[in-house]
């Protein structure tokens, strides 16, 4: 701390708050729009008419991404899926502020919940508030299978339903986390053919955590998404990432069991802690292309096509290259206002489309929006509904 | 303890030099809010083992403190004791254990929303100090050079692009001798001022074959035993089993230089900061690139050096963590293309870490890739956003 030297780069960081600037100015004339004070009057949300039969798939990147590699300028050939294909039919938030723990699992419960959840972020323990699964099931009082969470394996195993006791036990989604599916089935197979996949927690490089792997994975290998080992493992060879391998496993489970709710947490570009760029950027490529085969499955799988609403958004940002103290995209600790400041997209059912909002709102504004197209109350989330979304 | 309560017995297990410092200048220790005196101590108790622009850092601003008046000092430190810190943190022995309290107390901050408050107060504090009593400038105006090596390739990259703005671009730099050049200008310089720690030579493969008894060289390949070392010791605490990853890094950080095999005669303040690049950087026992650019950010934030060379040569092939941490024979496979775009950022970064030393405006920046045959240099008399015509040689950089 007291080698810093903030004072001295407060020019350098202006630089960092000019990227945001050019990110917003290029939107808006990419989507040829005005911002979201033209947008402001309209009352939408009687009429967002999300009936049965509608879905929400939400994508989440654990691995923090800033404007200057996505969205900025020099950014967007990185992302040529979501500039050119997914951009133009979305409703595009500018500046979503996340002021809680910048950490990965503790940031996606907090999303899931709509409450800035305080937990450790390395331990395996429930969200404290309800998560949106909860809310969606118990609403609607729908079955266990209807609300799914596919997650790297880091502790998400225990984001599917909070500790609150209202809601909570029996109550929350389905938790699948592929790389410990993975594990179970290559127990017997050649292992050094699966590594790349099995990689994991790039927070604290040094760590790498045994997975567990049991009769439970097998099972869910076979009974769950009913596919054979041999043809899993087989699969999982073709494979070049562990985010490729939970974009896999929810096409399953859309095929097996068509989620109303289905959310996917996304984590190859956490790569970044290892301080390669280059490899960050590998994974910010892979995470674009892996949205745009998830829109497209969408698209084409019948219980989806027409009727799914589909949300993209990093946790949060990472350290700008300015802030003293960081060091960069490498990690997400200072807590400054690019890695807490990231951007969301929304698409598809009930969403404008070509829409850019300007104004700052909050991570934990996903719930209540989610709540609002689910059409159940979600009264312990502290987020806003995001009320220009919805195309009425 | 809270710090009014400190008394000389406390530091009875610092190291001489630390120990004597914070008797210097305990009234000012028992006057400070918990979180800044633990902050202050972190570094302190590292006392004998921190380079002299470091131990500076830590007098300077407890000189500052005590020559406050009384309100004037808290006014100074109203902020830091308006954090709140629960009862479990502040009962930690943070005198003896500070980098643990930090830790504890890190999380906690972040947990209960304070820590934005924190680091605010701390940089409200920073200037205040700073403004008041500001660091000296380098004797030498400061001099970077960031060779991207040989191997560090890729085709159809544009390099060099958030350097350029700043300053001169160079298309066409032809000079095959180059290294030895700029070996010959540290030499040069090193003559002016043969004084401990001012003058390095980073490299993130095998040094340039050359040696001065005055400027600190770090490799990848020399330092590749303390590496395998510092590796062997983190799959050991894995293994045991019951160890996150924050106990994993506590643990790794209370490594000390004899555990992993430095010699005794080494000097112990450099052995300390070599293995401190293995045991608190990321990446940096994996990827000789992330090595590189983080060992010459550390080098510019701690020992403020008046002229750095940092090199970089090509990393390994990413393989699976496990893979990796467990050192097999497979790191042979390297990535060119990753590389290069690795050393062109930490090109960057390691302007930007020069860039917030004293004497800024003034420095001389120069980075330059080997196979791409390009440079761009910065500086005092680099205009900004310009690029050269016909060819160039490293000398005819250094003389812009």
């Amino acid at each position: 701390m007291l080698r810093s030297k903030a004072f001295e780069v407060d020019d350098l960081r202006q630089v960092g708050e000019s990227i945001a600037q050019s990110r917003r100015e290029f939107l808006c004339s990419a989507l040829k729009m005005g911002t979201a004070a033209a947008m402001l009057g309209f009352s939408p949300l009687r009429a967002s008419a999300f009936h049965p039969g509608r879905k929400i798939v939400v994508v989440t990147f654990g691995g923090g991404a800033r404007d200057e590699e996505t969205f900025a300028p020099e950014g967007q050939r990185n992302i040529p899926n979501l500039v050119t294909t997914l951009l133009p039919q979305s409703t595009f938030f500018g500046r979503v502020v996340n002021r809680g723990i910048l950490g990965h699992y503790v940031a996606t419960a907090s999303l899931a919940t709509g409450s800035y959840e305080t937990f450790d972020n390395f331990a395996a323990v429930a969200p404290h508030n309800p998560t949106i699964f909860e809310y969606f099931r118990k609403g609607l009082n729908r079955p266990a299978y209807d609300a799914w969470v596919v997650a790297p394996s880091n502790g998400f195993n225990r984001i599917g339903q909070s500790d609150n006791r209202s809601f909570g036990a029996g109550l929350g989604a389905e938790v699948i986390l592929p790389k410990h599916l993975l594990n179970a089935a290559t127990l017997a197979a050649n292992r050094n053919d699966y590594k790349h996949l099995l990689r994991d927690n790039y927070e604290e490089p040094y760590y790498t955590p045994q997975l567990a792997g049991s009769e439970v994975e097998l099972q869910q290998i076979e009974n769950i998404l009913r596919i054979s080992l041999a043809e899993f493992r087989a699969h999982a060879l073709t494979l070049s990432s562990p985010d490729e391998l939970s974009v896999y496993i929810a096409r399953q489970l859309m095929k097996r069991f068509a989620p109303s709710l289905l959310w996917i947490t996304l984590h190859d570009m956490d790569v970044a802690h290892s301080g390669a760029y280059s490899l960050y950027i590998e994974g910010i490529h892979r995470t674009d292309k892996l949205c745009a085969d998830l829109w497209k499955a969408v698209q084409t799988e019948p219980e989806y096509a027409n009727k799914t609403t589909m949300f993209i958004l990093p946790d949060f940002g990472r350290d700008s290259d300015f802030t003293a103290g960081g060091n960069g995209f490498q990690h997400h600790r200072t807590g400054d206002a690019l890695s807490r400041t990231t951007w969301m997209m929304a698409l598809g059912a009930g969403v404008r489309e070509g829409a850019f909002i300007d104004r700052p709102v909050d991570s934990l504004d996903l719930v209540p929006t989610l709540g609002a197209l689910l059409r159940v109350p979600t009264p312990l989330a502290r987020g806003r509904l995001l009320r220009e979304i919805l195309n009425t | 303890m809270k710090p009014v309560d400190l008394r000389a017995a406390n530091f009875s297990k610092y190291p001489k030099l630390a120990q004597a410092l914070a008797l210097q200048y305990l009234s000012v220790l028992q006057q400070l809010p918990l979180p800044l005196a633990a902050s202050i101590l972190n570094e302190l108790s590292n006392y004998d083992w921190l380079f002299p622009a470091e131990r500076w850092s830590i007098e300077s601003p407890l000189a500052f403190l005590q020559s406050l008046s009384e309100d004037k000092r808290d006014a100074a430190l109203a902020g830091f004791r308006r954090i709140v810190l629960s009862n479990q943190i502040s009962s930690q022995d943070w005198v003896n254990q500070p980098g643990e309290f930090l830790e504890s107390m890190t999380a906690y901050l972040w947990s209960t929303h304070q820590f934005d408050s924190f680091s605010s107060n701390a940089r409200k504090f920073l200037e205040m100090w700073q403004s008041t009593r500001p660091e000296p400038k380098p004797a030498l105006p400061r001099l970077c050079i960031v060779v991207l090596g040989e191997g560090v390739r890729a085709d159809g990259v544009s390099l060099f692009n958030k350097l350029r703005p700043h300053g001169i671009f160079c298309p066409q730099v032809d000079d095959p001798h180059g290294m030895q050049t700029i070996l010959n200008a540290l030499s040069e310089r090193i003559s002016q001022r043969p004084f401990p720690y001012e003058h390095w030579y980073i490299d993130g493969g095998t040094p340039a074959p050359w040696d001065e008894p005055h400027c600190i060289r770090i490799s990848w390949a020399s330092l590749e035993p303390v590496r395998n070392a510092t590796l062997k010791r983190i799959q050991e605490i894995i293994h045991r089993g019951n160890s996150g990853p924050e106990q994993l890094r506590t643990e790794i950080a209370k490594t000390r230089p004899s555990d992993i095999g430095f010699s005794s005669e080494k000097d112990e303040v450099l052995a300390r900061f070599e293995l401190s690049i293995f045991t608190q950087g990321s990446g940096t026992q994996i990827f000789s690139t992330t090595f590189a650019q983080w060992t010459a950010r550390e080098a510019l934030r701690r020992a403020r050096p008046s002229t750095l060379v940092v090199r970089f040569a090509t990393r390994q092939r990413q393989l699976s963590m496990d893979e990796l941490l467990a050192n097999k024979e497979i790191h042979k496979l390297q990535d060119p293309a990753g590389s290069l775009l690795d050393a062109d950022m930490g090109s960057f970064y390691t302007w930007i870490n020069q860039q917030r030393l004293t004497g800024s405006d003034q420095a001389r920046f120069i980075a330059w890739s080997q196979e791409h045959r390009q440079a761009v240099s910065i500086g005092p008399s680099c205009p900004k956003g310009t690029t050269t015509k016909g060819i160039m040689s490293i000398a005819d950089l250094l003389e812009i």
